[in-house]
């Protein structure tokens, strides 16, 4: 049946098809290559040392991972909770008017750039986070670790409140989309048994979706830890390891903004590259899991823009 | 517990209000005519705008959309062609992986391809990252729309003789055109915010810049500069800036919501 141009036209559009494979491996290759120096220098020591210093040339990336990873769990722990209020009310409580406003209202959270998070969180949030949200905070629950230390507004905190806004319109469009795909049959028993409403949708609604629900926590998380430009403006910028969630950090994505133009040693620049690829190894496996989560319920559905 | 799930969606949408409302109250001042006429000012001196930014943007977006679109619809059609083999769940996979891949991540990968073999920053190494992260984006919406034409379409025009890839192109394409065009849209506006592959692929310019070859300004990387800066007259145009960029990304996202209305019925309980 195909000849000629027809072959020549599933061949080029194979070829974009596969440009999406490319890149992929590509960017493997290349972050591989680019971090090779380094590795080769430090081996495993890169990722337990615990000193980051370009002048001297030492590069250690625990600082770094530790404000990666405790800003993005503060991040989840904000928005995981309130991303599935929203998405119960809005598969199981809201009418469907209402449901085809608030749902694309929440989504709009997604379309502001990153810049403008920043932005906002250096003029409004910080002052605010500064002068009224962190002593409040300091008092009421001084007696952690966690929780004392001067009140800077800038730092880990006002970098995990700001993702905690990003990624919750992720987080909610995917638990609502994994709700809604629960059969009704599930819902109609445990009424027919006497439940509550509630009881219903903890019983019939969110154990069924348990999958569906991590994986959509997950792939919030694999959005966090790639987050650059606002957790850039508001987290401090310093690598160090501190207890205090006030205290400036610095984190994967904030780190390879500030310092990659500006790098200009060998080593210092592919340091960076293997920050770059680190990221890009845990995002990739964070969001493959997260992925066969959702799938595994909601079979076809668009990728989350 | 009813409660609180209610109590969730206000808190929600608590930040949105409050970060539209402050834009437009801070950017307002700024907001002048000569934001998008003039060019920057020295620091010290007052007035002067963003147009180089603009116009960078514009440039940049335009570089993007030429590698994003064809590559996306293409592979989007190649989906369509090649439905359910081993090879499209790949491809479906790589895309959805490459739209979770962090910005800044594409950013150093491009670098490494584009900027370290050229020897300098350049506006086409920006466009390049931005087109790559605009890719999976078109593709998965093409393929949803094309997903959405009748078999009986592409059937009835091949029986009628027409070459197959006439029948795609200009057949089954075309019956799918609204959404297609929705779902570039909804991603040009999703990249015309992105700054942190920029940083260190377009780099930024505070000249007039038409040369995709050399540094080229971009609105996200001027307001992220004006927005750090010390400078009180930069910071009101930073808002300034962030205002008209916030304008033109919500716009394109509620205008095509409101146009197309296929993403709101899309997680409709069945």
């Amino acid at each position: 049946m195909f000849r000629g141009t027809d072959r020549l036209f599933i061949r080029l559009i194979g070829c974009a098809a596969l440009s999406a494979i490319g890149v992929q491996l590509a960017m493997a290759l290349f972050l591989g290559h680019g971090a090779f120096p380094i590795l080769a220098h430090a081996g495993w020591g890169f990722l337990t040392d615990s000193v980051w210093n370009p002048v001297l040339d030492h590069f250690g990336a625990l600082p770094i991972l530790y404000g990666t990873v405790l800003s993005a769990l503060l991040a989840l722990c904000l928005a995981a909770p309130l991303g599935f209020g929203i998405a119960i009310f809005l598969a199981e409580l809201a009418p469907r008017w209402l449901r085809a406003v608030v749902g694309p209202l929440v989504e709009l959270l997604a379309a502001i750039p990153s810049v403008i998070y920043g932005l906002w969180g250096i003029f409004v949030l910080i002052p605010w986070l500064r002068d009224s949200g962190e002593p409040h905070l300091i008092r009421a629950l001084g007696f952690l670790p966690l929780f004392r230390g001067p009140a800077y507004g800038i730092g880990l905190f006002a970098a995990g409140v700001i993702l905690a806004i990003m990624i919750l319109p992720i987080i909610t469009a995917l638990s609502r989309d994994v709700l809604l795909a629960v059969p009704n049959t599930q819902r109609e028993a445990a009424l027919a048994l006497g439940a509550t409403r509630w009881e219903m949708i903890r019983i019939a609604v969110l154990r069924y979706g348990r999958s569906g629900l991590l994986g959509a926590v997950f792939l919030g998380l694999g959005r966090a830890l790639g987050e650059t430009m606002a957790v850039t403006m508001v987290i401090g910028n310093r690598p160090d390891i501190t207890a205090s969630l006030f205290a400036p950090a610095q984190t994967m994505a904030s780190l390879l903004a500030n310092e990659f133009a500006e790098a200009t040693g060998e080593l210092h620049r592919s340091a960076l590259f293997a920050v770059g690829l680190l990221l890009f190894v845990v995002t990739l496996g964070i969001n493959a899991l997260a992925r066969v989560m959702v799938h595994r319920l909601v079979p076809q559905r668009r990728s989350v823009a | 517990m009813i409660l609180c799930c209610v109590g969730c969606t206000l808190i929600a949408l608590v930040p949105l209000l409050l970060i539209t409302t402050q834009l437009v109250q801070r950017g307002w001042e700024a907001f002048t005519p000569a934001l998008f006429t003039a060019l920057p000012r020295p620091v010290g001196e007052s007035g002067g705008g963003m147009a180089n930014a603009f116009v960078g943007s514009g440039l940049i977006l335009l570089l993007a959309a030429g590698i994003g679109i064809p590559l996306g619809i293409g592979g989007g059609l190649f989906l369509a062609h090649t439905r359910s083999t081993r090879l499209a769940a790949w491809v479906r996979f790589a895309a959805d992986l490459q739209s979770g891949t962090p910005s800044i991540v594409t950013g150093i990968f491009v670098y490494a391809l584009c900027v370290t073999t050229l020897g300098h920053f350049s506006g086409l190494a920006g466009g390049i990252a931005l087109g790559l992260i605009m890719i999976p984006l078109v593709l998965r919406t093409t393929e949803e729309m094309l997903r959405l034409v009748p078999r009986e379409v592409r059937e009835g025009a091949i029986a009628l003789g027409i070459p197959y890839w006439r029948v795609m192109c200009s057949v089954v394409l075309r019956a799918a055109r609204s959404g297609i065009v929705t779902g570039i849209l909804l991603s040009l506006a999703r990249i015309a915010g992105e700054t942190a592959p920029l940083l260190f692929t377009t780099l930024g310019n505070p000249n007039w810049s038409f040369d995709p070859l050399q540094p080229l300004a971009a609105l996200p990387l001027q307001i992220f500069t004006y927005a750090i800066s010390p400078f009180a007259a930069w910071q009101r145009q930073a808002w300034a800036g962030a205002l008209a960029l916030i304008g033109f990304v919500l716009l394109l996202n509620l205008g095509t919501r409101i146009c197309f209305r296929t993403s709101s019925s899309a997680g409709d309980k069945p």
